[in-house]
């Protein structure tokens, strides 16, 4: 170990030893604040007591011992942590673009828990995000649901255990131009991605009944193990749900078809800018999706697209979230469901379902997190002013019961991991564009060839 | 009676027509009188009372205006009246779709061409357009992007079918001052050939800098003699106005270090300039403030250019520029989503400017430093009528917009936007063939 590298792991140990110290896991009582249960009304006056890292009460008045940590909230707004349904924080690599169908690698296996962009997403009141594989090939990566538990350093510590297992599928545009436009071959259209996903769900039905007829005694020899194969088929046995990166209608329509084919009804539809155009199609199957709240334009397939689209989803009573992608939007997810006050007139519930029970429903862990109840995780956001406001600052962010954000106690630089020989950090130009970084890891070199 | 029964049906059976086909109404020229609102004036406090707009400007202000002959009366009891808003940097109707580079019109190809005109390339009918003015913003300034000296950018009014008719009297060059930092995550250059780069386009720009005050003595000199110059030199021509300090320079730069540096370069060359970008602004405000020099700051909901800034660095920075006494003008830097302005300026309000300090950055102080306060930023008789009318604080979401008067002209509420929304929200036919 040379020099250099010793300084960098002390520094890392003094800051770890500073941030556990400040974060230290406690019992916590939140006093008198305005609480937005999501599923149980808006409670004035109202505490909410976490313990052993769940809300084990909700109520006027309540009391706790000496040990636990009181947080006077009064003339706050007290809300469930938001999660974000799509985001590529806290991760090292994006895209395993080598291939249509990648559904073997997993996003667990490249969290980077020292992501300064997980802490700036807590102080934007986040507490749950979904690390996603990129959307490069018709059926991507697994995916990871992950808590900001910012500060611990092991990156498994960062996983929501017992969160379901989901994947990304990408529709339109992105696998059209890496791999038709890109490498010459089949998905260059619409109609070749339809045939992608037909191709790997027969092949992993052949799959998964070869290895029933091995394990019945049906067949003497097993049949060669395919993990990639392994992991299409648990997407057909209803053990993975899919997340799929989709924009025009005819695609989405598409896609429900084919699953209606293979008996998949796990489905959230992502960006699905087009929604709003088959949002009947959408609650009849029972779909869900996860939109923004205002892009489009940004590529052709997003042209038609309309800032209503939240609205008319829910309207038409289809689990609707409102999503980040973005390292930027995602510390403001509370202003981006606003917005959907501005395009359609949701109620103030409905709006704050788009960043909490129903981005939870579409993960899976609604059981756990999305609302303030008795034993669900305390996971709690705490804003100056109603979190639909442009006035509200987020003023503390609790996870599972460790505050990890608190305005009161916020040293500039949050860091985790830092190069003792910088003398000091990049200035970044363009930071401020880190948008769609769903194509992160496939055009790098066109990026620097361009500026 | 029947013919005007049958008019009315064809009038009906053509504007179905035109929703249909997502077509947006046209905007309408006349008198109208603005009753009993309260007036936000930006310049003079906040009043109640009404306004006429008529010719195209704001005709008056007062308690009882009575109505002109063919004016139409707009109940305003209750609603707000705001100056339309301005965005300070935006690539609006220079750009349709953002990975469509035919559809891109603000980067064309040189180091050193000022005389690209963003006004050329502004498309009045860029479908953004629209959905930006429904918000509120009733003007903009278009920006060229790309080298040292891209081009020539442009304040625009937006509503017109040509460029002429929307152009809004300022235009300015820009100047991407040499910069320090990296371009982005995807930047792999190392720290010493990232300064050997900016040291030789900081060599670049002073002989360029050299070549421009020149031409202009020569050309100052030929002109004096009633003379021509020979030979066709557009760019350097483009500069003339920059060189004698009656054109503004918009100069880009965001790093604490580069802005130190363009300080020092405008003060030695004496350029008339604005700066724009300064994301790191607040660290060196107070030198801003002497060389007293105006910023046009944003995005403000933008990350921290470094990984060891605090998390809010961009939305505190207005704030913190403007409590330096420094004149502060928002921009979005979008094609699309200028739309978000007024939740730039709300940012900013939240992290320390306020909400009357934020305004005006949208609206009065973006006038002045473009030199058109005699005509926009606020409500006052003679200026051009660029106003909204709102039920509240327009930097809020749950606020909504009811009427827009954009050069005079009431501009209907539509935009593709709002237009697919009337078209699917109750889809019809639904789930049934």
């Amino acid at each position: 170990m040379n020099n250099s590298m010793m300084n960098h792991k002390l520094y890392t140990a003094i800051l770890l030893l500073l941030v556990s110290q400040w974060m230290m896991a406690q019992d916590v009582l939140i006093k008198n604040g305005t609480v937005i249960t999501i599923t149980d009304g808006v409670k004035e006056n109202t505490d909410v007591l976490i313990q052993n890292g769940r809300i084990k009460s909700i109520g006027e008045g309540l009391s706790a011992g000496d040990e636990v940590r009181v947080v006077d909230a009064e003339g706050m707004y007290v809300m469930p942590g938001i999660i974000d349904a799509h985001s590529h924080i806290g991760i090292d690599v994006v895209n395993e673009s080598t291939a249509p169908v990648t559904a073997e690698v997993r996003v667990g296996d490249v969290i980077n828990p020292y992501a300064v962009s997980i802490y700036r997403a807590l102080a934007g009141g986040v507490t749950t995000s979904h690390a996603m594989h990129g959307s490069a090939n018709a059926i991507g990566g697994q995916c990871e649901t992950i808590k900001h538990r910012y500060g611990e350093e092991d990156p498994e510590a960062l996983k929501m255990e017992g969160a379901p297992r989901t994947i990304k599928f990408a529709l339109g545009e992105n696998p059209m131009r890496v791999h038709g436009e890109g490498q010459g071959i089949q998905p260059k259209t619409r109609m070749g991605i339809e045939q992608v996903f037909r191709k790997a769900f027969a092949e992993a039905q052949e799959y998964a009944s070869a290895w029933k007829d091995y394990n019945a005694g049906k067949k003497q020899v097993a049949p060669a193990y395919d993990v990639r194969k392994e992991a299409v088929a648990d997407i057909l046995s209803g053990e993975i749900i899919i997340h799929c990166h989709s924009y025009r209608a005819d695609e989405i329509l598409m896609l429900m078809d084919v699953l209606e084919d293979y008996g998949v009804n796990q489905i959230c539809f992502q960006h699905v800018n087009e929604g709003f155009k088959v949002a009947p199609e959408l609650a009849a199957f029972g779909a869900s999706a996860s939109v923004f709240a205002d892009w489009w334009a940004y590529k052709f397939e997003v042209y038609y697209s309309t800032a209503y689209n939240a609205a008319i989803l829910t309207k038409n009573n289809v689990v609707t979230s409102i999503n980040s992608d973005s390292g930027e939007l995602i510390r403001h997810l509370y202003h981006e469901a606003g917005k959907s006050q501005k395009y359609g007139d949701l109620t103030d519930n409905e709006a704050l379902k788009l960043i909490t029970i129903n981005p939870a429903k579409q993960l899976g862990i609604d059981d756990r997190v999305g609302s303030l109840e008795v034993g669900k995780d305390g996971d709690v956001a705490i804003f100056s002013a109603h979190p639909l406001s442009i006035y509200a600052i987020p003023q503390m962010t609790i996870v599972d019961g460790t505050v990890r954000f608190d305005i009161q106690a916020d040293p500039i630089d949050m860091r985790l991991d830092i190069d003792p020989e910088e003398e000091m950090p990049a200035f970044y130009e363009l930071d401020a564009h880190d948008h769609h970084r769903c194509m992160e890891g496939v055009f790098e070199e066109l990026f620097m060839h361009q500026h | 009676m029947k013919i005007i029964i049958s008019y009315i049906i064809a009038a009906i059976l053509i504007t179905s027509q035109l929703a249909s086909a997502q077509q947006i109404a046209k905007t309408e020229t006349g008198s109208f009188l603005l009753r009993g609102g309260t007036l936000v004036t930006v310049s003079n406090g906040t009043i109640t009372g009404d306004l006429l707009v008529a010719d195209g400007k704001i005709k008056s202000i007062g308690e009882s205006i009575p109505l002109p002959a063919g004016a139409i009366e707009i109940d305003c009891a209750g609603k707000y009246v705001y100056p339309g808003m301005i965005d300070g940097g935006t690539k609006l109707g220079l750009q349709e779709v953002g990975s469509v580079s035919l559809t891109s019109d603000h980067n064309e190809i040189g180091d050193f061409i000022p005389h690209m005109e963003a006004l050329t390339a502004v498309n009045p009918n860029a479908v953004s357009i629209p959905v930006t003015r429904v918000n509120g913003i009733t003007s903009a300034l278009v920006v060229p992007s790309g080298g040292s000296f891209p081009g020539t950018a442009s304040l625009i009014n937006l509503v017109g079918y040509t460029p002429d008719q929307m152009y809004a009297g300022f235009k300015g060059a820009v100047l991407n001052f040499p910069a320090t930092g990296k371009r982005g995550w995807w930047d792999r250059r190392s720290a010493e050939d990232i300064k050997k780069e900016a040291e030789k386009a900081m060599k670049t720009l002073d002989d360029t800098w050299k070549k421009v005050k020149l031409y202009a003595k020569i050309n100052a000199a030929a002109s004096s003699d009633k003379k021509a110059l020979a030979g066709y030199n557009p760019s350097m021509d483009a500069m003339l106005q920059v060189a004698n300090g009656t054109r503004h320079l918009l100069v880009e730069v965001n790093k604490e270090a580069d802005i130190k540096a363009a300080l020092k370069w405008i003060e030695k060359n004496e350029v008339n300039a604005i700066l724009t970008g300064v994301s790191e602004g607040y660290r060196v405000a107070a030198d801003i403030a002497k060389a007293d020099l105006p910023v046009i700051v944003g995005p403000v909901l933008s990350i921290p250019g470094r990984q060891s800034d605090k998390y809010d660095a961009a939305y505190t920075n207005p704030g913190l520029l403007h409590k330096a006494g420094v004149k502060v003008v928002l921009r979005t830097s979008s094609y699309e989503n200028v739309r978000n302005l007024p939740y730039n300026a709300g940012f900013a309000a939240a992290y320390g400017m306020g909400t009357e300090a934020a305004l005006r950055s949208v609206t009065l102080s973006a006038a002045e430093v473009f030199g058109v306060a005699g005509q926009l930023g606020s409500l006052d008789e003679g200026k051009i009528a660029n106003l909204f009318v709102s039920d509240g604080d327009p930097f809020e979401t749950k606020t909504d917009i009811y009427h827009l008067f954009i050069s005079g002209r009431k501009v209907p509420l539509e935009s593709r936007h709002t237009l697919l929304y009337d078209e699917f929200l109750n889809r019809d036919p639904g789930l049934k063939k």
